[in-house]
């Protein structure tokens, strides 16, 4: 039943591109490939928030670092001096895209390092403090556009393919988007997965049994940090802009909304939810300018009617069906 | 017979109360060391000492002969210490036989590992299923913890612990809450244990600490006030007066 689901809903993402084209709506093209990469940065952050049981509110910090490395290297790649002094800028997407995941990597086991030392709402404050300093810190970056950020005039390069072509970086997206869910799925079935989902669980009886609680919700917390810069990088790539919005709180409130609407700690819930607010934010936003209150309600309604979020929704939803006919 | 555990001149103060009075105590191999005393005596303060999540504000813990007294509770448990909760604290949304792969897990190690899969490493499923097999518990293998009854959670908390084949065991009420047969049953699994383990027990339940200890030790207002053998502890006077009082059903 999954399995089918799944196989469907790889067909219908790859006929994307044709679909909206035969359409006539490009701006849904555009849409969908929003929704893959946020859905990329929700499921980093409920990597931490739904199995971890971090809640974060600076997610947003390493989703705009990662768009940054592309920026800065853009930057540095056009005017051929080189970063430092020594590091030369790229535009190639092979070295950006890696770069982008171990340096908001670095970010997060900074930052994880020292919030981590605390818990509850300690921990939301101080990982949210974290990400405004960082926010300002580009902000007063002058060289790099300051508040109005980086224009990237071309989208990095890859194996000499047209990126300039919607659909093509559609496509390049999809791939990653893919592999990402790959590794993610493969690290939730992990030993180390195992380890964190009994650390959200319960981390007093986690060290009672010799576990380190520190240093696997620091590790969870870096990897979740490079989910992040993944999916800002692969942002900074589609818009061809990166700027210190992507870092601002409000972004990292988005993201858990993501989270919260697509169900705490279910493995397709972030995609669900990234969905779901992206396509209610287009479409609220062409009706009012006060569409938040409307995704307010919405908001409302998804976390006191579902208790899992959409896909608890689903879930719950399949399970009624699979009974009926039986 | 070697000391297992020694205990020498632990303060631990709350602001102005005095919750570990100057108390040294050791715990020698092949012994069960009951702990009694009345309620807010500081038994669970002691046991929270020893296991690492306070930190006591003087005097020495030794684990086989090593200083523990600054390390951390995984640090400890590293080095052999098992305990139980006097609350059961167990992971509730997992599986009887969840919970004692993930103790087995914790021996085990590699758990840095995020490509692997967690259920193809048999080893650790079979060490549990082991554990699990002649327990009361064998057939409520697949329950989540939170469908367990009071009981069962205390055979768990039990299992659990020796899922980590620990050289201490420090147990905190294990009978609390048991009904009559429970009790009974516990008692004759902590001596079975016993002949392999040695012991630190706090419990309340006499029948209990009279049918399983080898030395008891008298805490009341964080002072140990009495220690040693079974009979000369139900025949100290002091203690009866202290702590035993008039319930002379009890003895």
């Amino acid at each position: 039943m999954q399995k089918t689901l799944i196989v469907v809903g790889l067909i219908v993402l790859l006929l994307v591109p044709t679909l909206t084209d035969l359409a006539g709506q490009p701006a849904l093209l555009s849409l969908v490939t929003r929704i893959l990469i946020y859905s990329i940065a929700a499921a980093s952050l409920n990597f931490i928030l739904g199995y971890g049981g971090m809640v974060s509110f600076g997610h947003a910090a390493f989703f705009g670092v990662g768009g940054y490395v592309v920026g800065i290297l853009f930057v540095h790649h056009g005017s051929g001096e080189p970063l430092l002094g020594f590091i030369p800028g790229s535009n190639q997407l092979l070295v950006t895209l890696p770069l982008a995941v171990i340096v908001a990597g670095a970010f997060a086991g900074l930052v994880g390092a020292l919030s981590l030392r605390t818990s509850g709402v300690q921990f939301i404050m101080i990982t949210l403090a974290f990400a405004q300093m960082l926010y300002f810190l580009f902000v007063s970056l002058k060289t790099y556009g300051g508040e109005d950020g980086i224009i990237i005039r071309r989208s990095n390069e890859l194996f000499g393919l047209d990126m300039r072509d919607k659909a093509v970086m559609y496509y390049v997206i999809l791939v990653v988007w893919a592999g990402f869910f790959v590794l993610l799925w493969r690290l939730i079935q992990s030993s180390f997965g195992t380890v964190i989902k009994g650390i959200r669980q319960n981390e007093r009886r986690m060290a009672a049994l010799g576990f380190a609680p520190y240093r696997y919700k620091l590790y969870a917390f870096v990897l979740a940090g490079a989910g992040a810069g993944l999916a800002g990088a692969l942002m900074a790539n589609f818009l061809r802009f990166t700027s210190p919005d992507m870092l601002h709180w409000s972004k990292s409130g988005e993201l858990m909304i993501m989270v919260i609407l697509g169900g705490v700690g279910s493995f397709f819930g972030p995609i669900l939810g990234a969905g779901a607010f992206l396509v209610l934010e287009s479409f609220l936003a062409g009706w009012s300018e006060h569409w938040p209150l409307a995704l307010g309600l919405i908001l409302l309604v998804v976390v006191l009617g579902t208790k899992g979020g959409l896909g608890g929704l689903i879930g719950k939803l399949a399970a009624w069906a699979t009974r009926g006919r039986t | 017979m070697s000391a297992i555990l020694e205990i020498d001149g632990l303060v631990k103060r709350f602001g102005g109360l005095l919750a570990t009075d100057n108390v040294s105590l050791t715990v020698n191999t092949g012994e069960i060391h009951a702990l009694i005393g009345p309620n807010g005596a500081g038994k669970s303060t002691l046991i929270n000492q020893l296991c690492g999540e306070l930190t006591p504000d003087e005097g020495r813990i030794r684990l086989n002969g090593r200083d523990v007294t600054g390390m951390t509770v995984p640090d400890r448990v590293a080095m052999g210490l098992g305990r139980t909760f006097q609350i059961t604290n167990l992971l509730d949304d997992s599986t009887v036989r969840e919970n004692i792969a993930m103790a087995v897990l914790a021996l085990e190690g590699h758990n840095f590992r995020i490509w692997d899969n967690i259920l193809r490493r048999r080893s650790i499923w079979n060490q549990a299923d082991a554990l699990l097999t002649g327990t009361p518990l064998e057939s409520r293998a697949h329950v989540q913890v939170s469908g367990l009854s009071h009981g069962e959670r205390k055979q768990l908390e039990l299992l659990v612990a020796l899922a980590r084949k620990p050289r201490l065991l420090l147990l905190d009420e294990p009978m609390a809450g048991l009904g009559h047969v429970e009790s009974q049953e516990m008692i004759t699994r902590l001596q079975e244990i016993g002949q392999t383990t040695p012991m630190l027990l706090v419990e309340h339940d006499m029948d209990a600490v009279f049918a399983l200890a080898t030395r008891i030790s008298v805490l009341v207002y964080g002072r140990i006030i009495a220690s040693g053998t079974v009979d000369h502890i139900r025949t100290n006077p002091e203690v009866r007066e202290a702590y035993l009082g008039a319930e002379d059903e009890l003895c």
